[in-house]
């Protein structure tokens, strides 16, 4: 473990996993939506659900909505500058089979309208993973530069997409597919040692048989 | 990188003429690829905060569930009556222990150091020091990069987390970082640190996590006071030239056995130990039901 790992990081009390963690899964719900949300339906599951006002999750996670860091002092305060940011709010539970005891559900819908529900859990540390938008299953950790393309299992896309980033000079460290069901909507996911420039989703979006691209850059 | 061993990190500082922050400055350069500026800019920053967490400490803060805050200036309020056992040093030990738990139960800004749960350890034996100019920030800093390289080498060869080690790899873990830390401010010898974390970690060693309703609070922020007064006991001992017998890498890995060894309900999960006793569970009942009406 490096250094400042284990003195530091500095962070909002009063847990990693229940208060780091959920800023974390808010925050990359928002950059994953692409704009800021306007309204939020928040789900928590297990032990989130549980103990989930004591630690502040809620707050945190909305925190993570208005584009705070884990770090962020303000983030107590969250639900009232949520007000005068615009977004509207609902913290609820959810009982989700097989999930992590550290998940939340965010569906969110966008300042322009853009809708996106995210799953994320807070798996120790502050550390997080994404294990599900829209529906489709992931498992990526937010913690690199990634691409995210939804499209029609069709053949052909994943040439595409990776022809394209070589083309912009971008290095892909990990890929993962995932579908619905064959001949269904496909997820692909491509974690990459640099940030992902607009004109690669912009041209990947005109692509046919590509429904939504989404970067996430850190 | 880190050190696996106490023992590989302490033949460093032989091998290398090295006083033994700057081997463990340098290790973790060449793993983290900062520059050293940048790292020792880290490092005053992290100590910038525990200072501001303390100073910001208020009497009248809670936590969200209302069982956390107020408990240090009880302490400090006692002190100042004349109406405790220990000495200026160990009061305000006390105190400050008190104040970065139940800061961070607050949601105030601290160090994890090594986790949340454990952030008042350090701070509270290091900040009576530095206040009362026995240790200017420099020498603050490198006394934590002592620490931390004792608490990389935990990470590697047990665990930092309460959810797989129980409170021993979190308070105990703090502990035995910040009686290392203590020596190195007091000038005892690299194998002195090694000495006063053994013993530290030792004397804390089978320590179950079994947090009340599952939050940071009880016993967390109490915990945070034996962690810094087992700290300063072992410091103390190191220093007088008593030895624990067991070497620091075999303390470390009794730890990780126990941990391993420890039941479930007493990992973090909120069920065994205190937090499945009656009150513990009345407590959860009423947090629950706080939780429900807002
Ligand atoms: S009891 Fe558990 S949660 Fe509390 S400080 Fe110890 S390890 Fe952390």
């Amino acid at each position: 473990m490096r250094l400042f790992d284990v003195l530091g990081p500095v962070m909002t009390g009063p847990s990693s996993s229940h208060t780091a963690g959920a800023v974390r899964i808010g925050l990359t719900a928002r950059k994953l939506l692409g704009e800021p949300p306007a309204r939020a339906e928040i789900l928590l599951h297990g032990s989130f659900a549980a103990t989930g006002r004591g630690h502040g999750t809620d707050r945190a996670l909305v925190a993570g909505l208005l584009g705070m860091q884990p770090d962020d002092a303000r983030i107590p305060g969250s639900f009232a500058l949520a007000r005068q940011a615009g977004l509207a709010f609902s913290v609820g539970t959810i009982a989700l089979r097989g999930a992590h005891p550290n998940t939340a559900v965010l569906r969110l819908e966008g300042s322009t309208g853009h809708r996106l529900e995210v799953v994320g859990a807070s798996i120790g540390g502050g550390r997080i993973r994404i294990c599900s938008i829209d529906g489709i299953t992931t498992d990526f950790g937010a913690d690199q530069d990634t691409l995210i393309v939804h499209n029609q299992d069709s053949p052909g896309h994943v040439a595409t997409v990776t022809a394209c980033l070589s083309g912009h000079g971008i290095n892909i460290a990990t890929m993962q597919l995932y579908r619905s069901a064959a001949g269904g909507k496909a997820v692909m996911v491509l974690e990459c040692d640099e940030p992902i420039p607009e004109e690669v989703a912009v041209y990947l979006r005109r692509q046919p048989g590509i429904v939504k691209v989404t970067t996430l850059n850190l | 990188m880190a050190y696996p061993s106490v023992r590989e990190m302490l033949a460093a500082c032989q091998a290398e003429h090295l006083p033994l922050h700057e081997v463990i400055l340098r290790s973790d350069l060449a793993e983290s690829g900062l520059t050293r500026e940048d790292s020792l800019a880290e490092m005053h920053r992290m100590w910038s905060v525990m200072c501001r967490t303390s100073a910001e400490y208020r009497e009248e803060d809670r936590s969200n569930s209302g069982f956390a805050g107020g408990d240090a200036a009880k302490v400090e309020a006692a002190a100042r009556a004349g109406l405790l056992l220990g000495g200026d040093y160990l009061n305000q030990v006390l105190a400050e222990a008190l104040k970065t738990a139940e800061c961070n139960a607050c949601m105030k800004r601290i160090v994890a150091a090594p986790t949340a749960g454990s952030c008042g350890v350090l701070p509270a034996v290091l900040l009576p020091l530095w206040r009362a100019g026995l240790a200017d920030e420099e020498a603050v800093c490198r006394a934590l990069y002592v620490a931390a390289g004792f608490g990389q080498v935990i990470a590697a060869r047990a665990t930092l987390a309460g959810a797989e080690g129980g409170c021993q790899a979190e308070v105990g873990a703090a502990s035995a970082m910040a009686a290392a830390a203590l020596v190195y401010l007091k000038g005892g010898t690299a194998e002195a640190c090694a000495e006063a974390f053994a013993m530290a970690l030792t004397n804390l060693e089978g320590l179950v996590c079994d947090p009340v309703a599952g939050l940071v609070e009880i016993p967390c922020i109490k915990r945070n006071v034996i962690g810094a007064m087992n700290a300063v006991s072992a410091a103390d001992m190191a220093l007088a030239g008593v030895v624990g017998h067991i070497p620091a890498d075999e303390v470390i890995d009794a730890m990780a056995e126990v941990g391993a060894a420890m039941s479930r309900d007493l990992r973090e999960t909120g069920i065994g130990g205190l937090a499945g006793t009656p009150t513990g569970q009345a407590i959860r009942e009423i947090v629950t039901m706080a939780q429900e009406e807002a």
